[in-house]
């Protein structure tokens, strides 16, 4: 079983959560500061498993994270889960989003969360793998926006946000926006196909 | 308008991914007051009519809740949204509520109903997406054969949920899971295999029947997800069942050979190491994973380490050599390798190899940097060397002083720890008592140097130990006087209270060895002496502000101003102090308590007085004064001044002690420890003679413990060669080689000391009991049911009766009943006889590599012959008399020469297909002539059909296998298949026979009917009064009502009545009314609800069937008439 899935940034700021057995808000927070603690101590070139969580779950458990630029992906599993086998779907998920963003970038998941969601939601449901092809989760993700489109109404609305957004003065923001592409391709780890 | 709320939310987001933001983000006003308005305006936005408008603001909820924000308020807001009819609403709702929504949020059943409906959308994203929601629906087992595979793996993995919290739904859905293993979309059985091994890792042992179908996916899928998944499960399952694991060698070789993907390969040894029959596979899997371990790639070494302590279980030996690589792990720059390393070193210890290690782990204390990881060693080294009952400590003096180098960590969470190690080793190593005392009394004197910082450092702990150990042992004390003023420092007042408790006790032990010492010498003002050190000393404790240090030593205080009074007047009255400590204090497992069997008669519940009135009860003592268990045993023993009081508690501590043992923290199992070691207080203790003199503290002294241990072991190993020389001179060659390659090996290296295990650390009569082991919280404990008993009727979901009976496994079967009446004028007897009984029937059922023995299932059988008047007396041939139907179900024999009376029918079900039944009929020959070639035949009709061997037509007969001489019975069986059981059923049948006797062979015919009524599809279920209310108030049921009159006869005789030829059971019955229950064999519930008036009764009924309850309470009205 998959406990929870969190994204974060370098800073620890978090992008995406998803737990999968109920935990309070506060306790949400307190998981996400507690695993980012954690990770974001550790070197680069050291191993992507990660024992000691406490809060979630207990020592059955294992944080399992890659980080990508600006973004830590990290999913808590217990010992159901194969750890390569996680690995390699964080891989499928990372690219996912890349396909479905085109170059995704922390950006992109701030802005689409619920995207971000959607997407997740395809590969993991109620804490279990659901899918691990990619071709499948972006025809199913292709299809529901497709539904979307057609729903029209609220349609525009996302891309006319953006570019409102991206029309604003703010000095900050290019500082902020340019963190690199986080479409980084792992060339090691056959991905499930 | 929109767009502005989309703006807002935007810049809020950039906001926060400012660093700046971040860094103030713990204190950040401006953020915390921007969010506020943020949630002012959704607020605002909440309240417009515009869906489009809502949904963008709910979605900013959610957003907000991940940042953590409670956003519960706006539940119903949520559930607007969810209710939307666009597709782009709905989904955006459904997320919300599936990051938000609980088990205790109030409008958990709208939302549940809201689900319902999504459910049952023609969408398939509308299904979809409703889902991912919330597992509460039931219904999605109906989804699991939906049309579109997309919804069917969706609600397979949903199922898992419904499980989890519905564990009896388990078994009924559990045939239609299995079925999707074998799904033609890959998605949907890579779904089913994940919920099956989700399932099977917690209770594999009901799994084993799936073994051949997943060793089939196994070899046929490709799918590495699916594939790592199934040899996961097969890791859990081969333990179970030693077969599989040679099944598996061939296809796991394959994998190993073929894959390319990392993950799948070591999955592969993973599960291959735990099958430990697997011998040569084995060593190549082991060598497999130091390769993992040497190579660059962290995961892997992580991995692989991972998987070694898997084999470390089974086979300590085959990790034990690769002890080279681990250790050198140990020095890794990644923690979590480093602890890994560290895991498997506890089990890689050995009596040669204990002290090496922990020298090098020493080493590792030395120069780890942060305390989480120091602190980890620490603890490792303590598990280590105490681990099962100190089994590899050879040498107590070194252990000693290994905690005592220990002590030197500052700034370590776990000084209790280590204080917990003293004491025990001090308790139950008599031996080593002597030189503990020394190194603690050593400990007491640089108390300064440990307690230099009390606030943070818990390392003050050992002082607790420090002081306890030589105030119970002060016998072995040599500078007691040294010791005592070491405790009376008034330093020790910047203790915390706990610890001055603790010490204010032990300097009375101390002070009465003292004085004893000195009154044996004669030197009468030595001993007055420290008795106004005492004096002097002591109102600083009285001064505490920690109210059991205070009490403690004001006590203590007034009885050594009494001894010292006694002093002035020249009484001896050392014997009388020190026998207030008289007694040895013995370890206590920590279940003893527990395995003490109530003795016979005593209720513990029960009151002895009657209960006070208002709280105050004992129990409420200041608990939180007490730091440590282990300070129990000094509390009442706070001495008094009168001499008989002292008498009296002297008596009272002994009595203590008897009754109250001393209670020691935990060390693993104690109960085992001393079933494995029997009689060691036999075994002569190796003394080892203290040459080195132990003066200066905090300084590594183990080393030397060491080199003695080495001596020891070396002296040890040539007195054995020496006596094995002697015993075997002949082969002295040989066996002298031998014994140099032997002498190192575990068994020879006696231990310098022996773990004391007193008897009395378990009671006497202990029950040998390891239930309480076992946490009654799992909530996966639930699911541990046995998946291939079928179905009861009771476990069947309500729900599933609408939408999938044709996949139900059920063992019920149609109960037809079947009356023969005997029309002969002889016998014009009433005969009322019914008889149910359950008859046993095991099946096994063979699968390939595992046998799983199928529970016994419950078969029906029946007996029924009727009451019915015979009015007429008939000569043989008559002719067909009109069917009478009283009750459940009669088959009506035409007169004969024969007379079959008796009937019995057995009901089958049969397994594979609930709708047949089989009926058994009694003949019984009542002639004198001898019956032969019987032969029976019914009329089928669309709903009841006789099952007749293939290629034989409608017409043709069955035979019955056997004949029947004059008086004699037989039984023979015969199978129908029903449709439905709504209605009564009538089948016309003819039974043919030969009959002989002396005048010569006659053909004979005998017509019947055979009478399936509606209640003989009932079978008289039990069912609580709660669940009957819980079927009412769901409103599924039709309602029908009947009022009979003129009834003459009791209510219980009338319930009676009913429960028996109608097959109910009776809820619950108040006055003269009661509530009845019965379901029948294809589900269908039936509830009445019977209430008497005068002269008359009437039926209320509730049955999911309509036409099944106006039959029934027709029937019913027919029996009650003739009451």
């Amino acid at each position: 079983m998959i406990k929870a899935i969190l994204i974060f940034n370098n800073h620890g700021k978090p992008r995406l959560s998803k737990f999968y057995q109920r935990y309070s808000e506060d306790t949400q927070q307190q998981i996400i500061r507690e695993t980012f603690h954690l990770v974001s101590k550790r070197d680069e070139n050291v191993c992507n498993f990660l024992e000691g969580g406490l809060l979630i779950g207990g020592s059955d458990n294992k944080l399992i994270y890659r980080h990508y630029a600006t973004l830590y992906f990290v999913f808590c599993v217990d010992s159901s889960e194969s750890e390569l086998g996680i690995l390699d779907l964080i891989q499928v998920f990372v690219e996912t989003l890349d396909k479905c963003f085109e170059n995704v970038c922390e950006l992109d998941l701030i802005f689409h969360v619920d995207k971000v969601h959607n997407i997740l939601a395809e590969m993991v449901m109620g804490g279990m793998v659901l899918e691990t092809n990619m071709n499948e989760i972006v025809t199913q993700i292709d299809a529901q926006n497709k539904l979307e489109k057609s729903e029209a109404g609220l349609a525009g609305a996302p891309a006319r946000a953006v570019s409102a957004v991206k029309n604003m003065n703010l000095p900050e923001i290019p500082r902020n926006i340019n963190i690199g592409d986080i479409s980084i391709k792992v060339p090691n780890l056959p991905t499930f196909k | 308008y929109k767009l502005k709320s989309v703006q807002i939310i935007l810049n809020h987001m950039f906001a926060t991914s400012f660093p700046q933001a971040q860094m103030s983000s713990i204190v950040c006003f401006p953020q915390a007051k921007y969010i506020s308005q943020c949630i002012d305006e959704i607020k605002q936005e909440l309240k417009q009519d515009n869906i489009a408008v809502k949904a963008n603001a709910v979605c900013k909820l959610t957003y907000l809740q991940m940042l953590g924000y409670d956003i519960s308020w706006a539940a119903f807001n949520i559930i607007e949204v969810m209710s939307a009819s666009k597709f782009t609403f709905k989904r955006i709702g459904y997320l919300a509520a599936s990051q938000c929504f609980h088990e205790g949020t109030d409008v958990i059943m709208l939302t549940t109903n809201q689900i319902r409906k999504d459910l049952s959308s023609p969408n398939q994203y509308d299904t979809g997406v409703a889902l991912t929601g919330l597992d509460l629906a039931n219904d999605i087992m109906t989804l699991m054969s939906h049309t579109k595979p997309y919804i069917r793996k969706k609600a397979v993995l949903i199922m898992y949920k419904v499980f989890l919290k519905y564990p009896e739904s388990l078994r009924p859905a559990f045939p239609r899971l299995k079925e999707k293993l074998e799904d033609p979309d890959p998605g949907v059985q890579s779904a089913a295999v994940n919920v099956i091994c989700e399932l099977a890792r917690r209770n594999p042992k009901n799994y084993l029947s799936l073994a051949p179908l997943f060793f089939k996916l196994m070899t046929s899928s490709t799918n590495n997800w699916v594939l790592i998944k199934i040899i996961k499960l097969f890791g859990a399952l081969t333990p179970l069942e030693p077969r599989l694991g040679k099944k598996l060698i061939e296809p796991l070789t394959n994998l190993i050979h073929s894959t390319s993907a990392m993950s799948l390969l070591y999955e592969c040894v993973n599960t291959v190491i735990t099958c430990n029959k697997l011998c040569g596979f084995f060593q190549l899997c082991v060598q497999k994973l130091r390769i993992l371990i040497e190579d660059s790639d962290q995961n892997l070494k992580y991995l692989g380490l991972l998987a070694m302590s898997k084999i470390l279980k089974t086979h300590p030996k085959s990790v034990q050599s690769h002890k080279d690589l681990i250790l050198q792990c140990l020095d890794d720059k990644d923690e979590s390798i480093r602890l890994r390393a560290l895991d498997l070193l506890y089990g890689m210890v050995s009596k040669k190899n204990l002290m090496e290690i922990v020298k090098k782990l020493m080493i590792h204390v030395d120069k780890a940097e942060g305390t989480t990881y120091r602190d980890e060693l620490l603890t490792k080294i303590i598990d280590i060397c105490s681990q099962s009952n100190y089994q590899y400590i050879t040498n107590f003096e070194w252990y000693i002083s290994i905690l005592v180098e220990l002590t030197r960590l500052e700034g370590t969470r776990h000084g209790h720890l280590i204080a917990a190690q003293m004491l025990d080793v001090a308790i139950r190593v008599k031996a080593i008592r002597r030189f503990a005392v020394s190194q603690m009394a050593m400990l007491l004197d640089n108390a300064h140097l440990i307690a230099s910082n009390t606030q943070r450092n818990g390392i003050c702990e050992v002082l607790y130990a420090a002081a306890w150990i030589c105030g119970e042992f002060s016998e072995h004390l040599e500078e007691a006087n040294q010791t005592l003023e070491a405790m009376l420092r008034p330093k020790v007042t910047t203790l915390p209270g706990h610890i001055q408790a603790v010490y204010v006790q032990n300097m009375v032990k101390l002070y009465a060895s003292i004085l004893q010492q000195k009154e044996q010498a004669g030197e009468k003002e030595a001993a007055q002496e420290i008795t106004q050190l005492m004096i002097e000393r002591l109102p600083q404790f009285v001064q505490s502000a920690d109210l059991e240090v205070q009490e403690r030593a004001s006590c203590i205080l007034q009885l050594i101003k009494y001894i010292q009074k006694l002093q002035i007047k020249e009484v001896p009255v050392a014997e009388e102090v020190i026998a207030l400590f008289a007694g040895e204090l013995n370890p206590v497992a920590p279940k003893a308590q527990k395995k003490v069997p109530v003795p016979e008669g005593l209720d513990l519940d029960a009151w002895i007085n009657e209960p006070p009135s208002d709280s105050e009860s004992e129990d409420e003592k200041p608990k939180t004064i007490f730091h440590e268990e282990e300070q129990r045993h000094s509390r009442h023993r706070q001495p008094e001044i009168d001499e008989e009081e002292l008498a009296r508690r002297r008596e009272a501590r002994k009595q203590e002690q008897a009754n109250n043992p001393f209670y020691i923290k935990s060390s693993p199992s104690p109960q085992k420890r001393y079933q494995d070691t029997p009689g060691v207080e036999h075994i002569p203790v190796v003394q080892i003679d203290l040459s080195v003199p132990l003066k200066v503290p905090g300084m590594p002294m183990s080393d030397q413990y060491v080199k003695l241990e080495e001596e020891r072991r070396h002296k040890q190993k040539l007195e054995k060669d020496k006596k094995k020389k002697k015993q075997k001179k002949e082969k002295r060659g040989k066996h002298h080689r031998h014994n140099s390659l032997h002498t190192e090996s575990e068994e020879d290296i006696a231990p310098a000391h022996h773990v004391d295990i007193i008897t009395e650390e378990m009671p006497e009569n202990a029950l040998p009991s390891d239930e309480d082991d076992k946490d009654p919280n799992d909530p996966y404990k639930a699911l541990d049911i046995d998946l291939d008993k079928p179905l009861a009727d009771s476990e069947k979901l309500p729900v599933q009766r609408h939408r999938n009976v044709e996949t139900l496994k059920s063992p019920d079967s149609e109960a037809p009943l079947v009356e023969k009446k005997s029309k002969k004028p002889k016998k014009k007897e009433k005969k009322h006889k019914d008889k149910e009984r359950d008859k046993g029937k095991k099946k096994e059922k063979k699968v390939k590599s595992s046998k799983h023995k199928k529970k016994k299932h419950k078969k029906e059988k029946e007996e029924k012959s009727k009451d019915k008047k015979k009015s007429k007396k008939k000569s043989h041939h008559s002719e067909e008399e009109p069917p009478e139907s009283v009750q459940n179900g009669t088959l009506e024999d035409e007169p004969l020469p024969v007379s079959s009376c008796a009937q019995t029918y057995d009901i089958q079900g049969n397994l594979q297909n609930d709708s047949q039944v089989t009926v058994s009929v009694i003949f019984e020959n009542k002639s004198t002539s001898f019956l032969k070639s019987m032969e029976l035949n019914v009329l089928d009709s669309l709903n009841t059909k006789m099952l007749r061997p293939e290629g034989s037509s409608v017409h043709d007969g069955i035979p019955v296998p056997f004949q029947l001489p004059p008086g004699i019975s037989n039984e023979a069986q015969f199978v129908f298949t029903l449709q439905s059981i709504v209605m009564a059923q009538k089948l016309k049948g003819t039974l043919s026979f030969i009959v002989k006797n002396d005048e010569g062979s006659t053909h004979e015919k005998l017509d019947f009917k055979l009478h399936f009524s509606c209640a003989s599809y009932l079978i008289t279920t039990p069912c609580y009064s709660d669940a009957f209310a819980k079927l009412l108030e769901s409103g599924d049921l039709h309602m029908s009502s009947i009022k009979v009159d003129g009834i003459s006869i009791s209510f219980q005789h009338l319930l009676a009545k009913i429960c028996f030829h109608h097959h109910f059971s009776v809820v619950e019955r108040v006055d003269s009314c009661a509530s009845m229950y019965s379901r029948s064999i294809q589900g269908h519930h039936v509830c009445l609800l019977v209430k008497k008036g005068e002269n008359s009764v009437s039926i209320d009924g509730k049955c999911n069937d309509s036409t099944l309850l106006s039959n029934l309470l027709d029937e019913m009205k027919e029996t009650l008439s003739k009451c």
